[in-house]
């Protein structure tokens, strides 16, 4: 995979633009527990929208009920207005690539990829034609007669995308299709994923529970908690505008402190900071600052280095205030903290959200 | 060592002892027996009575492995099954032939049943349980559990996905099991038919115990030649004999290997 060259290649044809789907009211139970809980989401014409959420949250579910390998309990799902719901996957025009490897091993890779146009009941030539073209398009026109178990993990989800576009389906549907490759592979094929939909303008849903996978891949994202969307949003909206807190906790990295809201703006260890939000109720609260908002400075909290870590093209230090909290910081790499090293920080940025908190909390703060 | 000493030894022995005569003079006259038409049809009985009860068990308990697939692998029916299964598959012998002596032979406790109740006499047109037709039933009893030992692991390494990949693909429930799950199957199906093949055609201690006249098959042929007093001092003709079974046994354990390589490289 690693010497595989990535070939831009021309999408083989495009997909049927304009599909739209939508949930309304989705409930799906299993054994009396609710994995979708009334679930509702649209998918735009030609986005890509990836459902993120912890294990259990029901994204994987949601997409599962959309392929029509689950039934719903109740709600609906329409595919440009028309409902689906009743109708047998077979029927529904979608292609779905899985996360465990799901390639048909007695065929080779391009057999893999002209099955969906044999049951199509394509001609031969044509159905030739068409896999060779879309295994092109993955940019792996040369494995045509190669088998699944001749293939890296990145080839064989790279075939399984060749075959789920070949057919020109209404819909795609990932369902985790990177979690079981290695980084560096899973950075090159979501690119080459994310290339390839918006090459072809095609509707599709993506699963998955990394957060960086999701940010990086799609349109908008859908956080997904407990059965149901917790919070829908471009990528730069869920990062810098979190509906709650547990948005905010669980897309990208944040310091939670406790504060004190007056007047639309939080108290934070004596610096006051403008919330995002002005209706904020005043009270104690607890904010969540991201690393990047809080920088070294030459005067201001005193704290100690307790580690720091290079992360490539940033690095991220955490330290310890006097009272023992543990911040998180991200800054550039010259700057290069030692751990035992006394420094003083500052908040920069306004905190992304607030959560009311009892006074008891707000009461163990010095400020 | 333990194969060295118990199987390759002895594999050698009987090929020498088919090649040499009692003076130990290097000879193709036993080996050439082996073309005589006694031998050659009791040959042709092996073969036809291991191939039956293959084919009836290997299809037999690919049907019981399917009907358990719904069973949780850890619940009390599949624990049973295999438990059972482990036990019947090397219940063959003495025990077994004894079994259907006791049930289905002449005065058997089914045979009297059937007669005395119904009036339906099994064994009208013969005692066919003490000849080589007889040997079908008591074979098939330990047949069909080794089926369900060996082939199961290949149907539960059938991947849902496959499924719902041809059904996202447009395909049929038809269409999956005639273009994926059969065809994936069939290297493991067809091994453990070998494996089922061999089974039988080695098996020597149920039909020693059953059938009392005749040398039908091979393996009692080998023990005639060994024990009769009409053919005493042929040891030499069960060496080629076995010779001839080792042949046999070392085509079907290649094909077998095989074709198990194979399904190991579709079950990765």
């Amino acid at each position: 995979m690693n010497s595989q060259k990535l070939k831009v290649q021309q999408p083989t044809a495009p997909t049927r633009p304009g599909t739209v789907v939508e949930f309304v009211g989705v409930v799906k139970e299993f054994s009396g527990m609710r994995a979708l809980d009334g679930f509702n989401l649209s998918l735009h014409a030609g986005e890509c929208v990836a459902l993120l959420g912890p294990s259990g949250s029901g994204k994987t579910t949601a997409l599962r009920v959309l392929a029509g390998l689950e039934s719903t309990d109740a709600g609906s799902i329409t595919i440009d207005g028309i409902d689906v719901s009743a109708l047998a996957t077979s029927k529904r025009d979608m292609g779905m690539v899985f996360q465990s490897y799901s390639l048909f091993p007695h065929l080779s890779a391009g057999e893999n990829v002209e099955f969906g146009l044999r049951m199509r009941k394509i001609k031969p030539a044509e159905r030739r034609r068409r896999a060779a073209a879309s295994l092109a398009m993955v940019g792996l026109d040369d494995h045509f007669d190669r088998f699944a178990h001749q293939l890296s993990g990145g080839q064989q989800q790279r075939v399984a995308l060749a075959r789920a576009l070949v057919t020109e389906p209404r819909v795609l549907l990932l369902d985790e299709p990177l979690s079981a490759l290695d980084a560096k592979v899973r950075v090159q094929l979501r690119d080459e994923i994310r290339r390839i939909q918006t090459e072809l303008g095609i509707t599709t849903l993506f699963v998955t529970h990394d957060q960086d996978e999701a940010l990086a891949i799609a349109d908008r994202v859908a956080v997904m908690r407990a059965g149901n969307i917790e919070q829908v949003g471009t990528p730069e909206e869920l990062y810098s505008r979190p509906a709650t807190p547990f948005i905010a906790d669980f897309v990208g990295l944040s310091n939670r402190i406790d504060g004190l809201v007056r007047s639309a703006w939080a108290e934070v260890y004596g610096t006051s900071l403008a919330l995002i939000d002005p209706s904020t109720p005043d009270g104690p609260v607890t904010v969540s600052i991201r690393p990047e908002d809080i920088e070294f400075a030459a005067e201001g909290l005193a704290a100690t280095v307790v580690a720091s870590s290079f992360l490539g093209s940033l690095r991220r230090t955490t330290v310890r205030l006097g009272d023992g909290t543990i911040l998180f910081l991200q800054h550039g790499v010259r700057v290069h903290p030692r751990a035992g090293e006394s420094v003083y920080v500052i908040f920069t940025g306004a905190p992304v959200s607030t959560e009311p908190v009892g006074p008891a909390s707000v009461a163990q703060q010095q400020y | 060592m333990y194969v060295l000493l118990f199987l390759a030894v002895p594999t050698l022995i009987a090929i020498g002892t088919g090649f040499f005569d009692n003076t130990g003079a290097f000879t193709l006259v036993t080996v050439a027996a082996l073309g005589d038409p006694v031998v050659l049809t009791t040959f042709f009985n092996s073969f036809w009575l291991s191939a039956l009860t293959a084919v009836v068990g290997a299809v037999v308990g690919a049907a019981v492995c399917y009907a358990l697939l719904g069973a949780r692998p850890d619940g009390p029916l599949r624990t049973t099954i295999d438990s059972l299964s482990g036990v019947l598959a090397q219940f063959g012998g003495v025990m077994l032939a004894f079994a259907f002596v006791a049930t289905i032979g002449i005065q058997g406790m089914v045979t009297l049943y059937l007669r005395d109740t119904f009036g339906l006499d099994i064994f009208e047109n013969g005692v066919w349980l003490y000849s080589t037709t007889g040997l079908i039933l008591p074979y098939i009893y330990f047949q069909v559990p080794l089926m369900i030992i060996t082939f199961m692991p290949a149907l539960q390494a059938l991947k849902p996905q496959w499924a719902e990949a041809n059904a996202t693909l447009g395909g049929s429930t038809a269409s999956y099991w005639f273009r994926i799950a059969f065809p994936v199957l069939a290297p493991s199906f067809i091994g453990s038919l070998l494996l089922l093949f061999a089974n039988a055609f080695s098996s020597y201690a149920t039909a020693a115990a059953l059938v009392s006249q005749g040398s039908q098959i091979v393996p009692l042929q080998i023990r005639a030649a060994l024990t009769s007093e009409t053919l005493l001092g042929r040891e030499n003709l069960a060496g080629a004999l076995a010779l001839g079974m080792i042949v046999v046994m070392a085509v079907v354990m290649l094909g077998y290997s095989a074709l198990q390589s194979r399904a190991a490289r579709w079950q990765q």
